[in-house]
């Protein structure tokens, strides 16, 4: 089956280890991720400024050009890009006055209300996959790591494009137990990272990502589990920072949910560049005995 | 550009100068404007020839008249329609009552690189063109390309770091800056599209190594010979070797060979 697919600019540069790890397991789970033709940045931001349309015009067109280009849903991975598009397509559905500048001023000739449906992945995992079918399509169980989904802001705020329960969000959660993982609830999960506030420079951020290590930490996990490249540099950079002055705690490696999904599908762990990593995810997994079992697997035949 | 003082009579005359070439001149006279002001031009002139039957002098905003060079770049409306078109004057036929200005330069911020230091990471293009993070995808740029680039489209691309798409989607670019004239976020997209064929030109695309072969098979002197000849032959017998060339057919394979191999390489 395939699924139109909206990348993000920064997973073709930055994020790589979140998408080809999806693409690589989606498929191996009879899902083709499409990217979509001529899509643009989705605006990076969504412009809450009321009368700065313009702000507008990225997430809007990519939305129209999907729809002229016969998709009537849209898939994304960045929890960002999530969060930008279907914030634009909401006051696409809404406000009609603003829709109508909007379809007029982008000029893509066709009028567009917001019939384009924008998802994220793991919402086609519970939705569409299951949890049920999923573990049982997981070749390589990561019993033992202990991981604390961290959902950030964006894939739950506002309440209106939140893809989970947005006071106790489980998806991640559950995601983790059908890969066989042992998901660590810890109180922080869906305390911001600091966000843009980073262009300020790490000292912005630090205390964000203080907050939020240490939580997880407390709750014994052994590493982050995230969905969003901004929350990725945020507690990257926010580490880095936290050791520069001074700070001694064990650092704590950071996961895209795509990589565990790909390495759990018994896909060979190169397709999930662990070196664009922080905190060396790639040791814990050795230690916990993961990388030699899934090359074991990858020689004795691929994910059926 | 400078106004060269013209006394205009009523009735066109029949021929007319232009330039220094006389050309003739067709009956029907239509009205522009260019710059404001009306004149009575023939039809179908392009609008550079327009302006200077108008009498004007055109030492800057023109130079190849063939639609490469991208130095005329002009802007026109015409009356009833609000939409700004674009063109380029050596190109664009005139038509009734359309008003014209050109915009023959265009004070856009092109970076300073050497670019033998660059190892052409996107990261690189970003750091000399911060700016091109302003795109706020209004598509004014590719509304205002007239060589048909989708501009826009390979502003994204460059964004995402795909350098090779930016190249190709750009490569029609003549660096014309009418993108960069109408830009909301005021970047200068066509120096940025330079920057990105300049990679991929070098870094990207892969290089020839036939061509590596004949340059040398050339700096060895392995046709030095068979030119020596030919400078020597006289026009008699370069027309009859000339016309005794064997022609490769139109419809042929990689496959395909002369009947005489003596000057194909590693043969």
């Amino acid at each position: 089956m395939n699924l139109a697919y909206y990348p993000g600019c920064t997973l073709k540069t930055k994020a790589r280890n979140l998408e080809e790890p999806a693409l690589a397991a989606m498929e191996s789970l009879g899902f083709k991720l499409e990217e979509m033709d001529r899509w643009n940045c989705c605006g990076a931001v969504y412009s809450l400024a009321e009368d700065d349309l313009i702000r507008q015009a990225a997430p809007v067109r990519n939305l129209v050009r999907a729809k002229k280009q016969g998709k009537d849903e849209l898939v994304t991975l960045c929890a960002f890009c999530l969060n930008t598009l279907k914030r634009a397509n909401l006051l696409m559905k809404q406000e009609v006055e603003k829709r109508n500048t909007l379809n007029s001023f982008l000029d893509e000739g066709v009028d567009y209300a917001g019939e384009v449906k924008v998802t994220h992945l793991l919402e086609v995992l519970r939705d569409r996959v299951g949890w049920g079918l999923l573990s049982q399509k997981v070749r390589l169980h990561l019993r033992g790591l202990k991981l604390a989904p961290y959902y950030g802001c964006t894939l739950l705020r506002p309440r209106e494009v939140a893809i989970d329960n947005v006071q106790d969000p489980i998806i991640l959660h559950s995601f983790l137990e059908a890969l066989g993982a042992n998901p660590v609830g810890f109180p922080e999960s869906t305390t911001c990272c600091g966000s843009y506030q980073i262009v300020r420079g790490p000292s912005t951020i630090v205390e964000y990502a203080r907050r939020i290590l240490r939580s997880a930490s407390n709750s014994e996990a052994e590493g982050l589990v995230l969905t969003c490249p901004l929350c990725d540099y945020n507690l990257g950079q926010g580490q880095k920072e936290l050791l520069r002055l001074g700070n001694t705690f064990k650092e704590m490696p950071l996961f895209y949910f795509t990589q565990l999904l790909a390495l759990a599908l018994g896909l060979t762990a190169d397709v999930c560049h662990f070196e664009l990593n922080y905190g060396n995810p790639e040791s814990l997994l050795r230690e916990k005995g993961l990388l030699s079992r899934v090359e074991s697997l990858s020689t004795s035949g691929g994910p059926k | 550009m400078s106004r060269q003082k013209k006394r205009k009579t009523p009735s066109a005359p029949p021929v007319k100068a232009v330039g220094t070439e006389v050309v003739q001149v067709p009956a029907n006279l239509i009205p522009i404007y260019i710059m404001g002001k009306r004149y009575e031009v023939p039809e179908g002139y392009t609008i550079m020839k327009a302006m200077e039957y108008a009498g004007y002098k055109l030492i800057r905003a023109c130079g190849c008249r063939g639609g490469t060079c991208g130095a005329c770049s002009t802007v026109y409306r015409k009356p009833g329609d609000y939409k700004l078109q674009v063109a380029l004057a050596c190109q664009k036929t005139v038509e009734p009552k359309m008003y014209i200005g050109q915009i023959p330069f265009f004070p856009a911020n092109r970076a300073q690189y050497e670019f033998n230091k660059l190892s052409g990471a996107p990261e690189e293009v970003f750091k000399l063109y911060p700016e091109l993070f302003r795109c706020v995808a209004c598509n004014s740029c590719t509304k205002a390309c007239p060589q048909g680039v989708e501009v826009m489209d390979a502003i994204s691309a460059l964004k995402r770091g795909d350098i090779a798409t930016a190249a190709q989607l750009s490569f029609d670019c003549i660096q014309c800056g009418l993108c960069t004239s109408r830009c909301f976020g005021e970047l200068a997209q066509y120096h940025m599209f330079q920057l990105a064929r300049r990679i991929y030109g070098t870094r990207v695309v892969p290089k020839a190594q036939h061509l590596a072969q004949m340059v040398k098979a050339v700096n060895e002197g392995r046709f030095d010979d068979i030119l020596h000849r030919l400078t020597k032959m006289s026009e008699k017998e370069l027309k009859e070797l000339y016309e005794k060339r064997e022609i490769e057919p139109v419809e042929t394979g990689e496959q395909w060979r002369p009947k005489s191999k003596e000057y194909l390489l590693g043969e």
